[in-house]
C-alpha cells in the first residue's frame, strides 16, 4: 500500500512538470507573437504584409522599410534627442534620489515623517491629472520645445527615493561614525561612503529611470510640438501622418527603438526585477 | 563632532560661519539633501494642483489677440464644469465606464493568469526560466507606443494574425477595433499582454518569500496542497496582491498611449467605446482648449482613483488572516 501511495504521488508530479511547463512556453510564446510580427513586418514589403494567406517570414526579406525611416523621416534625429534627454535625465535624477534616499535613511530629523508621507502621496496620485497646469506653467517657463521640460518636471521621482532609502538603510552606520571621527565632512560621505556603497542600486534606479523616458509619450505629447524635437515616442505615433510611411516601416522604427531597451534588459534581468519587485513585497 | 562642542562650550569665541557648519552640519545636511525634493515637489506638484483646481472653476470665454499674448480669455462659473460633467456629459460618463470596465479585466482575468503564471515558474523541474522571465518581461518594457501600433496591426480584419489564428480553428474573427463590442476586448487582451508577465514577476518574487519548512509542516500534519495553498501560500501573497491590485486601478483609469495608438486618436472606437478618461481630458485641454473643463476631469479622476485606492487598501485591512 505504502509503495502504491508513493507511485501515484510521483506520477502526479511528472503529470504536474509537464503540465508546468507546458503553462510556461505557451505563455512565452504568447509574449513572443507580437515581436515576431514587428520584426517579420520590418522586413517586408507592403504588398507582402497585405497579402493573403498571412504568413509569418517575409515572402521576401527587404531592408527597404529601413531605407524609408532614414530618408523620409527625421527618425535618426529622434533617437538621437531620445538619448540625449533620458541620459540627462537619468543622470541627474539617480543623484537626486540618492540624496534624497540617503537623508530619508541615515538621518534623523524634524519633519521626516511628513515629508516621507509627501514621497509616498506623490508615489499614489497619477501625475497626469496635473497636465493641464503643468503644460500652462511649462508655457509661462519658454519651455515649449525645450527639453528641459522633459528633463526638469519628473527628474526627482518618489519611486526612485523609495528604492534608494531601502538600498542606502543597509550602509552600515558604524561606517559613517568612523568617518565622522576622522573629520569627513556629511557631503563628502555622501559621495565617499554612501554612493560606491549602493553602486548597484544606483545602476537599477538608473536603468529603470531611463526606460520610463525612453518610454514615456503623453508629456513629450504635450510639451514638444516641433517634430524635429520630436523623442521616439512622439515620432513613432505620428509616423502614419505627415510622413506617410507604410506599415513596415512604422515596425521597423518600432523594432529600433525597443532594440536597446530590450538588451539592457537582457544584461540587467536580475537587478532589474530585484529592484522593481523589493518594494512591493515589504508592503 | 563632540570634540567640536566641547571646545566650543569652554571659550566663547565670535561667530564663524565655518565653525557653526561643522558643529552642526549633521542636522541641517537632510534639509539640503531633501531640497531637491521639496523644491520640485512645490513647484511641480503643489503648484499646478492649485492652478488646476482655479482653473476648473473657470470656462474659456474666448482668445486674446494676437498682440495681447494670444492667451486664453477665463470667465468664472463656479461648480458648472464638475456639474456638467458629473450629470450631463456622456462621453465622460462613458470614458470613466470604459475604465471601469478595463480595470474589471484587470482585476477578473490578468491577476489570476499571473498568479497561475507565477505559480508555474515558481514550481521545480521548470525548463525555460530565464528564457521565461525575459519573454514575461519583454512586453512590460515595450513602449505603449509600439505595443498600440504592434495590435492595430495584429487585429486587422482581414490581414492581422489575430483572425488568421482563429481562421485556422475555422473560426471567422471579428473586426475587433472596429467593432463597438470587441474595443474592450481587443483593449484587455492588450493589456493581459503587457502587464501577466510582469505582475507574475512580483507573485514569484512573493512566492519566494513563503517559508518552505512552513509548507512542509503543514504537509506533514495532513494537509492538502489547496489547504497549504489557500492557508499559507496566498496570505504570504498579500503585500503583492496589495501592489498589483492598486497600481492595476491606477493603470487602468489612466490608460492612455495603448488606446491613442490602437485606436488611431482622435478617433475613440465605435461610439466611445475605447474612449479612456486620460485621452478625453487631453481632447477637452488641448484640442478643444476648454482648460477649465479638462482640469475638472483631472480632479474627478483623481478623486475616483483616490476614492478606489482606499477602498482597495480598506479591503485588503479587513482581509487579516
Amino acid at each position: 500500500m505504502f509503495n502504491s501511495e508513493r507511485k501515484s504521488a510521483m506520477g502526479a508530479s511528472r503529470v504536474n512538470i509537464l503540465s508546468m511547463n507546458t503553462i510556461v512556453l505557451v505563455g512565452v510564446l504568447l509574449c513572443a507573437i507580437p515581436f515576431v510580427y514587428m520584426i517579420s513586418a520590418s522586413f517586408r514589403r507592403e504588398g507582402d504584409l497585405y497579402k493573403l494567406p498571412v504568413t509569418v517570414y517575409p515572402r521576401e526579406w527587404t531592408m527597404h522599410n529601413f531605407h524609408t525611416l532614414f530618408d523620409k523621416t527625421e527618425y535618426v534625429r529622434w533617437y538621437g534627442n531620445t538619448i540625449f534627454t533620458a541620459s540627462i535625465r537619468t543622470v541627474v535624477g539617480v543623484y537626486l534620489a540618492a540624496l534624497a534616499g540617503a537623508a530619508f535613511a541615515k538621518y534623523e530629523f524634524r519633519f521626516k515623517r511628513f515629508f516621507f508621507f509627501l514621497v509616498l502621496a506623490t508615489l499614489t496620485l497619477p501625475f497626469h491629472m496635473l497636465l493641464i497646469p503643468l503644460f500652462l506653467l511649462m508655457r509661462d517657463f519658454g519651455w515649449v520645445d525645450n527639453y528641459l521640460a522633459i528633463i526638469v518636471p519628473g527628474m526627482v521621482n518618489a519611486f526612485n527615493i523609495f528604492l534608494m532609502r531601502q538600498y542606502i538603510e543597509s550602509v552600515p552606520g558604524e561606517l559613517m561614525d568612523a568617518a565622522r571621527i576622522d573629520g569627513a565632512s556629511e557631503i563628502g560621505m555622501f559621495h565617499r561612503i554612501i554612493l560606491p556603497l549602493v553602486r548597484p542600486a544606483l545602476g537599477v534606479v538608473g536603468i529603470l529611470t531611463f526606460v520610463w523616458t525612453w518610454n514615456d509619450f503623453l508629456w513629450p505629447l504635450v510639451v514638444l510640438h516641433d517634430d524635429a524635437k520630436y523623442l521616439l515616442s512622439n515620432g513613432i505615433a505620428t509616423m502614419d501622418g505627415p510622413y506617410e510611411v507604410e506599415t513596415g516601416a512604422i515596425m521597423a522604427g518600432s523594432f529600433l527603438a525597443t532594440l536597446p531597451i530590450i538588451i539592457i534588459f537582457i544584461l540587467m534581468q536580475r537587478q532589474i526585477i530585484a529592484g522593481l519587485t523589493q518594494g512591493a513585497i515589504r508592503g | 563632532m563632540s570634540a567640536h562642542t566641547l571646545t566650543a562650550a569652554k571659550k566663547p569665541q565670535p561667530f564663524s560661519l565655518g565653525d557653526w557648519w561643522s558643529r552642526n552640519q549633521r542636522k541641517v545636511i537632510p534639509y539640503i539633501f531633501l531640497a531637491p525634493f521639496l523644491l520640485s515637489f512645490a513647484i511641480f506638484t503643489v503648484y499646478p494642483a492649485g492652478v488646476a483646481l482655479f482653473l476648473s472653476f473657470q470656462r474659456t470665454r474666448g482668445f486674446q489677440q494676437a498682440e495681447q499674448g494670444g492667451g486664453v480669455v477665463l470667465e468664472y462659473k463656479g461648480w458648472a464644469n464638475y456639474e456638467r460633467l458629473l450629470t450631463k456629459d456622456k462621453r465622460f460618463r462613458e470614458a470613466m465606464i470604459n475604465g471601469a470596465e478595463f480595470w474589471l479585466g484587470t482585476l477578473l482575468v490578468q491577476m489570476p493568469l499571473a498568479l497561475a503564471v507565477a505559480l508555474a515558474l515558481n514550481s521545480p523541474n521548470i525548463r525555460f526560466r530565464v528564457l521565461g522571465r525575459l519573454a514575461f518581461f519583454a512586453p512590460y518594457i515595450t513602449s505603449a507606443v509600439v505595443v498600440g501600433w504592434i495590435f492595430r496591426f495584429v487585429y486587422d480584419q482581414n490581414f492581422g494574425w489575430m483572425n488568421s489564428a482563429l481562421a485556422q480553428m475555422g473560426i471567422e474573427g471579428p473586426a475587433w477595433i472596429r467593432d463597438v463590442n470587441f474595443v474592450m476586448p481587443s483593449l484587455i487582451i492588450l493589456g493581459l499582454w503587457t502587464w501577466v508577465g510582469f505582475n507574475s514577476l512580483f507573485f514569484l518574487a512573493g512566492l519566494q518569500n513563503v517559508p518552505d519548512d512552513l509548507k512542509e509542516a503543514a504537509r506533514i500534519d495532513g494537509a492538502s496542497t489547496i489547504r497549504v495553498f489557500w492557508h499559507i501560500t496566498i496570505p504570504f501573497l498579500r503585500p503583492v496582491f496589495v501592489f498589483v491590485v492598486v497600481t492595476g486601478g491606477i493603470g487602468s483609469f489612466s490608460l492612455f498611449s495603448q488606446p491613442y495608438l490602437l485606436l488611431d486618436f482622435p478617433n475613440t472606437g465605435p461610439f466611445d467605446s475605447g474612449l479612456f478618461p486620460l485621452m478625453y481630458l487631453y481632447d477637452m485641454g488641448f484640442l478643444n482648449i476648454r482648460m477649465g473643463y479638462a482640469s475638472a476631469i483631472g480632479y474627478i479622476l483623481t478623486v475616483v482613483i483616490l476614492i478606489i485606492t482606499g477602498m482597495q487598501l480598506l479591503l485588503f485591512r479587513l482581509w487579516k488572516v
